[in-house]
């Protein structure tokens, strides 16, 4: 019954949000008052139905109805409860449900919170965004039915990868997804001016609030997702450029430039025509980022289903929306009014250098990723790897960051040369002595972790340097919010360029009792013992590390899953000021020998750190803005 | 703004289109191909593993005929699920090789005893080095060598019945 009910509200979901675009199209197209006014009531049904069908979902799963066929594939009767509820998106079906509630939720705060905006802007956009999800509902019900039945009911189920089976599947796939798709709602106010021919900086700070809120939680959804590949893959990695993290990159890099460029309309009402390219592009990297997991046509670690059918589904609505958006802004852009210009030494200026840099850098990311498939129509078979992105992005990011810290310290419209430099005078000082420190004390370290870590001192200077001189307590909350977020990319700067400086690693076969060495720390196995989890079975070393008068006792497990049956390692990770000592147990040899991997990772807590300082940062920008603007909407109430 | 820059995005969004799409129709091939088909077969030299058959050396097969080289080991199952396919191939006239990895004479004996024995020479592998040597990454692994030396194909896997007949396509082009 339940899985019945959740199928309905998604019909019925699909047909509201038919209805809502019809309305809205109608509602502008005769200026009909009465009709428009009812676009936002049915959004906000729209969003509620949604939210009904995955909690249904989430019902079937809690339960173990086995009767649903995803629950029969994708769960097992004997799995901890937590992941009962995360398996629920941890499939292709249920992520796509995942995904469309969110897109519908994000319709109904749209149609709940929006008011300042030109109300048949608010129409249109709304509008728009029931484009969108209609496509992606007819989607769910047409390719990806999430509640069919299946009968006869199986005994139990498959069960679930266990490399999903960590508290992080609950938490990483749903904030990345408001991410991506929170960005929805930027594309479709992009689409919704663009009708109403509505740019300007009353439009920015309408979307500014959208565009914020998605960012955080894509900063969030990607700093949590790295951490969770650093410690349950056992690679003693953080970031593997691998296609399906590079999707969930690339709607960052274009949401930090719409950021930034929607600052500048919002403020100087300048850069009009790229502000709306870049709410397009944000979000089509969303929607090609869920098309390259979907499809499965990159190999990825995170690939769950191989389907070319649904591939070309998804590929049909990415040409739907992208191209009818791009048809759109080329259509319609020539009428919308040229903005204020700008001199090239000015903080528009740095934003607009900001902005081609992160251009650039997505440029190479999409490149990079896409590279393969280009190269396999070609006949060659090859993959792309770390050693291409930080080569060709890495000395970019370098450049993009060093602009970042001289932005903020530029004055509008106009600046002079020479007084830049003047402000500039204590980061470049931060800059060069923590170079020469680095190059008497640090040992031999790349060209680019040297040049990393040298930045990431200038850039924290002057990543503080806007609050100087000034009132601390007067100062408005979303400057503190630029300080705090430019602050996190200097400490997550540093956190990456130690991590490539200084990690010491160590591979033995090691033998019970016998000490290894791995940077300040001598680590010896103390012996193996057996391990009994819910639904694994395994080993636990148990490992004693000693440096100076510190000793840690760290437990690395061997995880054997029956259902599917799998082998997964899990490392036990000791976190100290100073880094973190990260210990993976392999498989023993004929000899007794135990296979152990030691890292020593000197301030690699600081790239997660600096990650969350940023959406931090977001925070309180949002919270700036949004109080900000509510003091202004009742100061013209007054009036 | 100039006209001609305003389509430049659909122009862009077009060709990514065109690449991703591309990617659709031709399902990506996940066979990995063998970097050392085309070269010749690296020098080695490995000692019998049995003392009623001779080794096996890199230079027996230049001879101007081509064989079949075949790595296996007496602990390995799909070795024993691909003895009929040697054996049959074996029977048509096929000269086959063996190359046992990390095993003993007593065992490849029980093991030949029980499975059949297509083998003309057997060389003892004990540490694999001639099989990476091989680029080869597990047992069994085939490989069809022409006269000259040169390596033509290289299977990964056992040999089912339905290889059959492209591993004896292949011995006769070497031909």
């Amino acid at each position: 019954m339940i899985a019945e009910a959740g199928l309905a509200a998604l019909w019925f979901a699909a047909a509201l949000a038919a209805l809502q675009l019809v309305m809205a199209a109608i509602g502008i197209r005769r200026d009909h008052v009465e009709v428009m006014a009812a676009v936002r009531p049915v959004a906000m049904v729209q969003g509620l139905l949604v939210i009904g069908a995955m909690a249904a979902l989430i019902g079937v799963f809690m339960r173990s109805d086995m009767s649903v066929l995803l629950v029969a594939e994708n769960s097992h009767s004997d799995k901890p409860m937590l992941y009962k509820f995360a398996g629920t998106w941890g499939n292709h079906e249920g992520s796509m449900l995942l995904w469309v509630t969110i897109l519908g939720l994000a319709g109904g705060a749209v149609a709940i919170f929006e008011r300042r905006l030109d109300e048949r802007t608010v129409i249109a956009t709304l509008g728009a965004q029931a484009a969108i999800a209609l496509g992606f509902y007819a989607f769910l019900l047409f390719s990806s039915n999430p509640f069919t039945r299946l009968f006869p009911v199986p005994a139990d189920g498959n069960g679930l990868n266990p490399l999903l089976q960590d508290p992080g599947l609950a938490f990483h796939p749903p904030t990345l997804y408001i991410g991506y798709v929170g960005i929805s709602v930027a594309f479709s106010f992009a689409v919704g001016a663009l009708v109403t021919r509505d740019v300007g900086p009353k439009f920015a700070r309408a979307m500014r609030p959208w565009v914020l809120g998605a960012w955080i939680f894509l900063t969030l959804g990607i700093t949590a997702g790295s951490y969770w590949a650093y410690y349950e893959l056992g690679w003693g990695g953080w970031w593997f450029w691998d296609p399906v993290e590079n999707a969930s990159l690339m709607p960052w890099l274009a949401a930090t430039a719409l950021l930034h460029s929607v600052t500048v309309l919002a403020t100087r009402d300048g850069l009009r025509a790229w502000t709306i390219m870049l709410a397009v592009v944000a979000f089509s990297m969303s929607m090609i980022g869920t098309f390259l997991v979907r499809s499965g046509i990159l190999t990825s670690v995170h690939a769950f289903a191989v389907d070319p059918r649904r591939g070309a589904f998804i590929l049909g609505l990415l040409v739907l929306y992208i191209g009818g958006a791009l048809i759109l802004f080329a259509l319609r852009i020539g009428t919308v009014r040229q903005g204020s210009t700008f001199e090239l030494v000015s903080r528009e200026g740095a934003l607009v250098a900001n902005n081609l840099l992160l251009s650039v850098v997505l440029g190479i990311v999409l490149i990079g990723t896409l590279y393969p498939l280009l190269a396999s129509a070609m006949g060659v078979q090859l993959s792309v790897g770390p050693p291409f992105f930080n080569k060709a992005a890495g000395p970019i990011a370098l450049v993009l960051v060093a602009m970042m810290a001289v932005g903020p310290l530029l004055r509008w419209r106009r600046d002079q040369a020479s007084a830049v430099l003047g402000r500039m005078l204590a980061p470049i000082a931060a800059t060069v002595l923590a170079l020469i420190a680095l190059l008497v004390f640090g040992g031999e370290i790349g060209v680019l972790p040297l040049a990393g870590l040298s930045l990431a001192a200038g850039v924290a200077v002057a990543s503080i340097a806007p609050l100087w001189k000034r009132n601390l307590v007067r100062a408005p909350l979303f400057t503190y919010g630029m300080v705090v977020a430019h602050l996190g990319i200097a400490v997550s700067l540093a956190g990456m360029a130690s991590d490539s400086a200084f990690t010491k690693e160590t591979l033995v076969a090691a033998r019970v009792g016998v000490p290894q060495r791995v940077g300040p720390w001598t680590v010896t196995l103390d012996g193996i013992r057996p391990a009994l989890g819910a639904n694994w079975s395994g080993l636990e070393a148990q490992l004693t590390a000693q440096r100076g008068d510190t000793t840690l006792i760290l437990y690395p497990q061997s995880r054997f899953f029956a259902s599917p049956p799998t082998n997964t390692s899990e490392s036990a990770i000791a976190t100290r000021l100073d880094g973190q000592l990260y210990t993976v147990i392999g498989q023993p040899d004929s000899a007794g020998r135990w296979q152990l991997r030691l890292w020593w990772k000197p301030f690699v807590t600081l790239i997660w750190l600096g990650g969350a300082l940023i959406a931090l940062g977001g925070f309180l920008s949002l919270l700036g803005r949004v109080t900000r603007e509510r003091r202004t909407a009742l100061r013209e109430a007054t009036i | 703004m100039k006209r001609g820059l305003i389509w430049l995005p659909v122009g862009v969004f077009a060709l990514l289109f065109a690449v991703v799409a591309s990617g659709l129709v031709r399902p990506a091939d996940r066979t990995i191909h063998s970097a050392l088909v085309g070269k010749p077969l690296p020098t080695f030299s490995l000692g019998a593993i049995l003392p009623e058959k001779p080794g096996v050396g890199s230079a027996m097969f230049r001879q101007g005929k081509p064989r079949l080289l075949n790595v296996f080991a007496s602990w390995c199952v799909p070795c024993a699920a691909e003895a009929p396919q040697l054996d049959a191939l074996h029977d048509a006239g096929v000269s086959i090789d063996g190359i046992a990895v990390r095993d003993t004479g007593e065992k490849v004996r029980g093991f030949l005893r029980r499975w059949g024995d297509p083998y003309e020479r057997i060389g003892s592998d004990p540490d694999s080095s001639v099989q990476l040597a091989l680029g080869s990454s597990g047992v069994p692994e085939s490989y069809v060598i022409d006269g000259q030396g040169k390596i033509v194909l290289q299977h990964i896997g056992d040999i089912r019945p339905e290889d059959v007949p492209s591993i004896l396509v292949a011995l006769e082009k070497a031909r």
